[in-house]
């Protein structure tokens, strides 16, 4: 009897519109509204929408015996609310459900766990409270952005007061031992660890459609009996996927819902093993072993590294830019820059400068905007600029006039001339103002 | 395998690229265990000749009571002298052999029974007449050697390649270095294009130095898919620029264009681009090297534009000026409306220099370390050069790794293929 733990990902970045150089300094729309609304409602037919009204129809005709959980990034949510409103809704039904389990994870979809523990944390806090706000529930297990993991993570994580965390079984990590039990941290005993059995999971996320595979096609019958043909003394099947998988990685053609539906009904009338969501797993199973992490894992790649968002030189001066700002921004509390600064944290930014494809020419597991690393970079780099000119403006003159009261007055006699336009502006930067006082 | 070749030039009789990439691509074929019979229209006697057969056509006796040279006299004696097709050589180079060929040859009679053309081997006025010629020396030749496979580069050469196929009943091989469209933008040379698409026809491959060109080739010759194979050019290892560090008499940085200010090669897209640049960043300079047609129009446009104490022209530049002005640059720009290959990029980056390309380039499918942009895209041209000048990472990165990526692109796997190529019409 095995557990069958299964989870999505669901992640969209905000996309960045072709910024040019000359831009800088006096357009501040970063975002590419439409690629990004359309892209949005594009995956929401193909693969969120129809894959959550299979999950609810599976979820009423078998009970409580379905379980599956979801991690959502806070940019998706905000996507969700801007562009497809009705995928959040067919979220909400799942989760009133009961058996839904949502992960916590960094609001932004953004690495911000290697870089900086203070932003790291109020990340998470804040996705925290959206899902809250959306799902009402509050999370209890955590997935860090592209299932990246070390030992000061995983300290990170139960600081926070999470006691289980997923990420990737990678072998080097791993060495002989099976991803098909709960570990701990090695470091910490007390943060469960759950490892994604990537063999199983890539056979569907990659390979299920893959006619030269010598094991297409892939029926929930040949899935289900490997399952149940793995050592005994296995105690969980951890299968971790990109949503997408269902829909768009796997188009519907390919009879992927077909095999969901399939594999779920086997699952449940067989009666042998058990649907767990990673809470269920973690605690009615006990950890074999620690797992010593020194350096981050991730689920990426052959090498699961950090490669794909931090190898090259463009990406770690572009990471290394934008979280430069993180004091002064954290100094001015400005909301909607905030706000502006989470989204340009988003891995998928780093990602589209990677360079690591040059020599096997590998295809993108994402959709990207870029013709190439150069010219991701350059684009990121200059709404960065600009980006940085408003900080600097809004912090600065913030500081300025918190030194300085007495010159408000002569503020006071400028701003005047221009009130017409000014007058809202004026209003928004009080607030905040007041407040820092107040503390 | 013996190979018997048809070029137009040869070290260091060359005023291009071609008589390089003959060069190159022969030495590679040889240290693959080839034997190459080399035809060129005039051998000096001091070319590199190592191991390579170097026949001089002005040597080659022709029969001219021969009836099928009399046919393809016949057939040909309609064409006229053009002057203005030169294959890459450049306008001065054009102008001095021009210069040469109105002081010492003349045109020869073709009403003695046995003769020796002597052949200027360069692009002169008689350019069409030695063409005509070449090809009955190509058949003569045929006559006389021992080969397996036959090889043309470049329209010049084919309808000698096409005639030694028609004596010997060898395979041909011909080698597009470059096409009309490629010299001529739209208005194509309707005589030389029919020549190629001749040449094409009658070969059993076509070797094409770019994907680019390959295209060129199926779309606009209407030649066969299946018999048009690319073979990107490889690069031949060059002395170091010992100018490296050449100390600039500027603050500013300095972004440069070197190549011919013709149609061809885009120099209005650099100019618009510059424009961009220094409406936010004063501190650049722009400098366009060579000269062309387009030179005046380019100069009036500068002065318009009023950016005139910002870019400079420095005319013709060669041997160690080149390598200067590339110790100079900081990026260099590559615009080109249609390059079937294109080097000069490569020794921008031998010399550290950071390269922004045109996509309509055949040297954009082999590098990584290059930003490339469509050439009428002056936005991302101007954007590409400002980030190469702002955000340091992305200039560190190319001249890292340039070099290498350079250093790579080898003659060798060039000659592997066209071996393999000729094997497989041995079959």
């Amino acid at each position: 009897m095995k557990s069958i733990c299964l989870f999505f990902e669901i992640h969209q970045p905000f996309r960045l519109r072709t910024y040019r150089f000359f831009d800088i300094g006096h357009k501040h729309d970063y975002f590419d509204d439409y690629a990004n609304r359309f892209l949005m409602q594009q995956v929401a037919e193909k693969s969120y929408l129809p894959a959550n009204a299979l999950l609810l129809e599976m979820i009423r005709k078998h009970g409580k015996k379905f379980r599956i959980s979801f991690s959502i990034s806070g940019v998706a949510l905000e996507q969700f609310e801007l562009y497809a409103p009705e995928v959040l809704k067919s979220f909400q039904e799942l989760a009133k459900t009961g058996c839904v389990e949502f992960l916590a994870e960094t609001y932004g979809n953004t690495l911000a766990s290697l870089k900086s523990p203070d932003e790291f944390k109020r990340q998470v806090k804040k996705h925290s409270e959206k899902m809250e706000e959306l799902f009402g529930q509050k999370p209890k297990t955590f997935r860090n952005t592209e299932m990246v993991y070390s030992d000061d993570i995983g300290n990170l994580v139960y600081e926070l007061g999470y006691r289980a965390m997923l990420t990737e079984g990678a072998k080097h990590v791993l060495g002989w031992k099976s991803p098909n039990f709960l570990y701990c941290s090695a470091v910490n005993p007390k943060l469960k660890l759950l490892l994604r059995n990537f063999q199983l999971s890539d056979d569907l996320s990659f390979r299920f459609s893959e006619q030269k595979w010598s094991e297409w096609p892939l029926t929930a019958d040949k899935f289900l009996g490997w399952i149940n043909n793995m050592n005994p003394n296995e105690e969980v099947v951890n299968l971790f996927l990109n949503y997408e998988t269902f829909g768009e990685y796997q188009w519907a053609e390919t009879g992927i819902f077909d095999f969901l539906k399939a594999f779920t009904r086997m699952v449940i009338e067989e009666n042998k093993n058990s649907f767990k969501t990673p809470a269920e797993v973690a605690a009615s199973l006990q950890p074999v072993s620690g797992l010593n992490t020194p350096y981050p894992i991730s689920w990426a790649d052959e090498e699961r590294d950090l490669t794909a968002w931090l190898g090259n030189e463009l990406q770690q001066e572009a990471f290394d830019k934008v979280y430069k700002l993180e004091q002064m921004l954290k100094g001015c509390n400005e909301a909607s820059l905030m706000k502006e600064w989470e989204r340009l944290q988003t891995s998928d930014h780093f990602f589209f400068m990677s360079t690591k494809w040059f020599s096997d020419g590998m295809v993108f597991r994402k959709i990207n905007p870029y013709n190439s690393p150069y010219d991701a970079f350059i684009n990121y780099m200059n709404v960065l600029s600009d980006f940085v000119i408003r900080v600097e403006q809004a912090c600065q003159g913030r500081d300025s006039a918190a030194i300085k009261p007495e010159e408000t007055q002569k503020a006071k006699k400028t701003a005047a001339k221009t009130r017409p336009e000014k007058s809202v502006k004026a209003v928004t930067k009080a607030a905040p103002k007041s407040k820092a006082q107040g503390k | 395998m013996k190979v018997l070749m048809f070029g137009w030039e040869f070290p260091p009789h060359i005023s291009g690229g071609l008589g390089t990439a003959c060069y190159g691509l022969t030495k590679a074929l040889m240290k693959h265990g080839l034997d190459i019979i080399f035809v060129v229209p005039k051998a000096y006697g001091d070319e590199e000749k190592e191991s390579i057969r170097l026949v001089n056509a002005s040597d080659v006796l022709i029969d001219i009571r021969d009836e099928h040279f009399r046919e393809m006299i016949s057939k040909l004696s309609y064409l006229e002298i053009d002057s203005t097709l030169i294959p890459y050589a450049d306008d001065e180079e054009y102008f001095r052999i021009t210069e040469q060929l109105e002081k010492g040859v003349k045109a020869e009679q073709l009403s003695l029974k046995t003769q020796k053309y002597s052949f200027s081997g360069g692009y002169g006025k008689n350019l069409m007449e030695e063409v005509k010629r070449y090809a009955l020396v190509g058949a003569e030749v045929a006559r006389q050697q021992e080969f397996d496979i036959i090889h043309a580069h470049d329209w010049l050469t084919y309808m000698a390649g096409a005639e030694a196929k028609r004596i010997s009943g060898k395979p041909l091989v011909v080698h597009m270095h470059a096409t009309e469209f490629d010299r001529s933008g739209e208005h194509v040379n309707q005589l030389v294009y029919d020549i190629e698409k001749a040449g094409m026809e009658a070969a059993d491959v076509v070797v094409a130095v770019s994907n680019l060109t390959r295209n060129i080739v199926i779309k606009r010759y209407g030649i066969p898919p299946e018999k048009v194979i690319t073979v990107h050019n490889g690069v031949e290892p060059a002395s170091p620029n010992k100018y490296l560090d050449t100390e600039k008499k500027v603050r500013e940085k300095i972004v440069t264009f070197l190549g011919r200010i013709t149609f061809q090669k885009g120099p209005e897209y650099f100019i618009e681009a510059a424009h961009k640049v220094l409406q936010r960043d004063p501190n650049v300079r722009f400098v366009m090297a060579g000269s062309g047609d387009l030179l005046p129009k380019m100069i009036r446009r500068v002065a318009k534009l009023g950016m005139a104490t910002k870019f400079h022209f420095t005319g013709f530049l060669k041997g160690d000026d080149v390598d200067k002005m590339f110790g100079m640059s900081d990026v260099y720009v590559m615009p080109s409306v249609s390059e079937p290959f294109g080097i000069s990029p490569l020794e921008a980056m031998r010399s550290n220099v950071p390269v922004i390309i045109s996509k309509q380039s055949g040297v954009a499918e082999v590098l990584d370390y290059a930003i490339k942009i469509d050439f009428w895209d002056i936005d991302a041209m101007a954007d590409a050069i400002y980030a190469l000048l702002h955000f340091n990472a992305l200039p560190e990165m190319f001249k890292k790794y340039g070099k290498t990526e350079v250093e790579n692109i080898k003659w060798d796997q060039a000659g592997k293929k066209v071996k393999d190529i000729y094997q497989d019409l041995q079959k």
